[in-house]
């Protein structure tokens, strides 16, 4: 394919999309597939081609919108009228909406209330969760079938791969170090600088790997984008490609996200059918292919040296850095993994300029970051907002609050490695710095609400018995570390323990924090760390008392 | 993920041995792909029989060991056969501080089984998973890959009823990440 096509087939589906007189996109990721959406979307099409309304109405699937817990949902976009979101549909319903609203609308009938009949299913859409979101990494959610390229060309795709190809590396990791990208995956690193140290190696084969092992129990960020806009994770991998003269791709997901898997698969044959991936890529001379290799259910394989051993088809353990995976990576050649978020930021980065995502955020933290907001809160679901919006608007007036007469107790960031933070610090502002001063970190983005029922003692002995399990066994402070650091806490969970307890918990935290090979090990004691920091009480108040100790 | 029907018998002891020659022949091109095909034998049969192992080493020239090693590491391949209905329930973060303990031991004494066991009569296997990424519709459990969300934590015996009422099969790409 020439560039110059790329928007020839763009408008040539947007001038499709343009005659619809409806256009119905149904949420087709796992959350509302699970609640049924596959049966929603067969029932419209069956209505919709009963009442020959093809050619007036399209039908099709959309990534995840984001209120999971109100699905299966479905976007209507109807001329002349506001888009509308309809939540908790059914297939009955769905035949109604199409029988009073779709019907007539396509039939030339004048439709005044195009909500009416399924008034309790409207979602507002300019109420809080969504007017105070800014989407860049899901702005096709909700617009875009995830499984057609053609959708993904009408909403810029694969324009900035080919701005790309016109640039030098330098210039490409340049651009994306001054945007002021940073790894989504928790850390935080530069992505641009990381970009150019593998660009400065010498090596005629170099990987650039997707790390979509995203194991953080109670986050599906990662899924969410894979399943969403596959297309978009493709061309960010593309361009960092480009940027370190990379030779190969590979994408690296966790196996429990079939959807997701299905999902890159099908859009790497379509990009390699269109031109887009293989060889001479968009007429530039350039080849470049990809790999699909699924992780098997270990939370370590996150770190990127065990995430390598892993593709290598080894045990996923971590080996000791430097030499770091940008010297010598997947089989020993230069490599480069970074996150599926990050990844899915750069087409847009490249696309509308360095200086367009550098406005957002705060100094340091630039961009969006797309959080799974879970737990005790009222509007469950996948949200993205801009750096520096403080914990209390994403969880208060996004979230909805508890939804229930229970009080917010605190957050916990990070997942498994991250910490707890109080309600009395939500005026924090989000940031990489900000997070870590307050004994947390961003994380890949769980943020886990919990209430005044919920106690943050046993929270901690959840986390760390999460990490106990799931250490690799490699280095002895995390495996030896994690289970002694267990047995105190379920001391103190049952009642038994003691001040001493407490202490030698502080004191294997430090060992574990210095001495561990790989950040699982090293951050595992966050949690119970930032529990005790923020709610010492609740952990005094469980210990044995002095009398009862005496006897 | 390759989809097959033998998964649908239980009974299935060993893939058949031209299966696991080409399955053998097609990953041993790509460098690393053991893992790779260890998880395209367990989507056909449910599980990585020995025999089965032994003979996808035999085949790829890879040692047993190696094998072992990778099968007993990743908490994703099982090796027994897991039952007619795999019982899932999701022990993520989201589901546990929504109830998901109390969820599973409720399960446990509806079947009289401990976690990670099945049924004498191989009907049901019981397992806490890690998370599922359904969290929006956490607490929840899913039976041979169907998902059953928002479920009262207090009723194993309706989450039961509905299992045998749906006679969910068994998929290919089923999420068993075991604990």
């Amino acid at each position: 394919m020439k560039p110059e096509e790329l928007e020839v087939k763009a408008a040539a589906e947007l001038a499709k999309q343009q005659a619809m007189d409806v256009r119905l996109v149904c949420c087709s990721s796992t959350g509302c597939q699970s609640s049924g959406a596959a049966d929603i979307v067969a029932r419209i099409k069956a209505d919709i081609t009963e009442r020959g309304l093809a050619g007036k109405v399209q039908v099709g699937g959309t990534g995840c919108m984001g209120l999971c817990s109100k699905g299966p949902l479905v976007r209507m976009t109807c001329k002349g009228h506001e888009d509308v979101l309809f939540s908790e549909m059914t297939p009955d319903l769905a035949s109604r909406l199409v029988e009073e609203v779709v019907a007539p609308v396509a039939n030339g009938e004048e439709i005044h209330d195009p909500v009416g009949p399924l008034g309790a299913h409207v979602v507002d859409l300019h109420a809080a969760f969504f007017a105070m979101q800014e989407r860049v990494v899901l702005s096709n959610n909700g617009h875009a079938d995830p499984e057609k390229l053609a959708d993904y060309l009408v909403h810029g795709g694969y324009q900035g791969l080919r701005k790309a190809l016109t640039m030098s590396a330098e210039e490409i990791c340049q651009e994306v170090l001054a945007s002021g990208l940073r790894g989504r995956g928790g850390a935080g690193y530069p992505t641009g600088l990381k970009w150019d140290f593998a660009h400065r190696m010498q090596s005629d084969v170099k990987y650039v790997i997707c790390n979509g092992d995203e194991g953080d129990p109670g986050a599906f960020m990662d899924r969410s984008v894979l399943e969403g806009d596959p297309h978009a994770v493709l061309e960010g991998m593309m361009i960092a490609a480009r940027a370190m003269n990379a030779t190969n791709g590979v994408f690296y997901i966790r196996a429990e996200y079939p959807l997701a898997v299905d999902r890159i698969e099908k859009a790497i044959r379509q990009a390699r059918q269109a031109g887009l991936v293989g060889r001479n890529i968009l007429n530039s001379g350039w080849s470049f292919d990809f790999d699909v290799r699924l992780g098997a259910g270990a939370f370590v394989c996150g770190e990127e040296t065990a995430l390598i051993a892993s593709v290598e088809g080894k045990l996923g353990t971590p080996r000791p850095r430097p030499p770091f995976p940008s010297v010598k990576g997947l089989w020993d050649k230069p490599s480069c993994v970074n996150n599926v978020e990050t990844l899915a930021n750069v087409p847009r980065i490249l696309l509308n300029g360095a200086e367009w995502f550098a406005a957002k955020g705060t100094e340091k933290s630039k961009g969006t970051k797309v959080f799974a907001l879970t737990g005790k809160i009222a509007h469950n679901g996948l949200v993205e907002v801009p750096m520096g919006i403080t914990i209390r608007e994403i969880v208060e007036t996004i979230g909805g609050g508890t939804g229930t007469d229970r009080k917010v107790k605190g957050v916990q960031t990070g997942g498994p490695s991250g910490g707890m933070i109080p309600e009395s610090q939500f005026d924090t502002p989000i940031s990489y710095e900000h997070l870590q001063q307050l004994g947390s970190m961003m994380g890949s983005g769980g943020l886990i609400v919990i209430d005044d029922h919920d106690s943050v003692v046993e929270l901690a002995r959840f986390y760390l018995d999460f990490c106990v399990d799931e250490s690799c066994g490699k280095c002895a402070p995390c495996r030896i570390g994690g289970t002694q650091m267990l047995h105190l806490l379920d001391k103190i969970v049952a009642g038994d323990g003691t001040e001493e307890d407490i202490a030698n918990i502080r004191m294997i935290a430090q060992a574990m924090q210095k001495g561990s090979l790989c950040a699982l090990g090293q951050t595992a004691p966050t949690p119970v760390l930032s529990a005790l920091k923020h709610f010492p009480s609740e952990f005094t108040e469980r210990l044995k008392q002095p009398a009862a100790a005496e006897a | 993920m390759s989809e097959d029907t033998a998964l649908d018998d239980v009974e299935v002891e060993e893939a058949p041995e031209d299966e696991i020659v080409v399955l053998a022949q097609k990953w041993k091109k790509k460098r690393g792909s053991l893992i790779m095909a260890l998880h395209e034998l367990q989507g056909r049969l449910g599980y990585v029989p020995r025999e089965s192992a032994m003979k996808l080493g035999r085949e790829m020239g890879i040692p047993l060991a190696n094998i072992y090693e990778v099968l007993t590491f990743y908490n994703y391949f099982k090796l027994e056969s897991p039952g007619k209905y795999i019982i899932s329930v999701c022990t993520g973060t989201a589901c546990h501080i929504k109830g998901s303990p109390k969820l599973l031991h409720g399960i446990e004494n509806e079947l009289g089984i401990k976690e990670g066991e099945s049924t004498p009569d191989g009907e049901y296997h019981l397992q806490g998973v890690r998370c599922l990424g359904c969290c929006g519709l956490a607490p929840l459990a899913s039976v041979n890959g169907k998902v059953y969300g928002k479920q009262d934590v207090t009723d194993a015996h309706g989450l039961l009823e509905n299992v045998k009422r749906d006679e969910p099969m068994h998929v290919a790409a089923e999420s068993n990440d075991a604990e």
